[in-house]
């Protein structure tokens, strides 16, 4: 084997590609909802308790940190989901190309930051 | 030999089935209360309970907390197969979450119950 091939350890010059960030984003979105479900579920039981329950939710959502962590959520729920459907397009055979995957990962990313974005000014 | 124990499905191909149909179940249920909320503009509890308590939304929930329990699971595996090498580690935090999915369809079927 050739000993010298070329190395390159300089972080600065090394990026991920779209396909990559879409990838690690569809994973970690993922992952972010699984462990939201605990609140999900939580406040779901609680808001369906009764009419206090459900005053309680409601005047916790009124708190910065709850809106917060609901507009977390659904930006994760918004990645998730744009990405995934990304996946099932490539699943019947689109966009598996270098150009088309790349433009499909960039365009389903900035997709995704909108409607985060709108889903903010929703909740605020 | 058994070499995949801790999928959903029978095999790979069961799982990406699986993954994908679950997908489009919680695609639809996330676009309905997308609806829901952009429509309602005031949720009382009397809308919220109401919206409950009918019987197809009842069984819409509980199909979506299904694909929820579906799909998470086998993405969870995914993730785990791919990052956590140790079988101990990655076979103990796969029952963590199993179990956790298991637990949130069950606490919906019973709040939904007493809608």
């Amino acid at each position: 084997m050739k000993k010298e091939r070329p190395v390159n350890l300089d972080l600065s010059t090394i990026k991920f590609p779209a396909a990559a960030k879409a990838s690690i984003l569809h994973r970690i979105s993922g992952v972010v909802m699984l462990v939201s479900l605990v609140f999900l579920i939580w406040a779901f039981a609680v808001s369906l308790s009764g009419p206090e329950g459900f005053a309680q939710i409601e005047n916790l959502m009124t708190s910065f940190i709850a809106k917060f962590i609901g507009w977390g959520i659904l930006t994760a729920l918004g990645f998730h989901l744009i990405i995934g459907l990304r996946h099932l397009v490539m699943d019947m055979g689109y966009w598996e190309e270098l150009d088309s995957g790349r433009t499909s990962a960039v365009i389903s990313i900035v997709l995704s930051i909108l409607l985060s974005v709108l889903v903010g000014v929703w909740l605020w | 030999m058994v070499t995949a124990a801790a999928t959903f499905g029978r095999s790979g191909s069961h799982d990406f089935i699986l993954l994908r149909a679950s997908a489009i179940v919680i695609c639809l249920y996330a676009l309905f209360m997308a609806g829901f909320f952009i429509s309602t503009p005031d949720v009382t509890y009397e809308v919220w309970s109401g919206l409950f308590a009918n019987i197809w939304m009842k069984v819409a929930t509980m199909l979506v907390l299904t694909a929820v329990l579906i799909h998470g699971w086998i993405g969870i595996w995914q993730v785990l197969t791919d990052y956590v090498k140790a079988a101990g580690l990655r076979a103990f935090i796969q029952l963590v979450f199993s179990v956790g999915l298991i637990a949130v369809w069950l606490t919906g079927l019973f709040v939904l119950w007493g809608v």
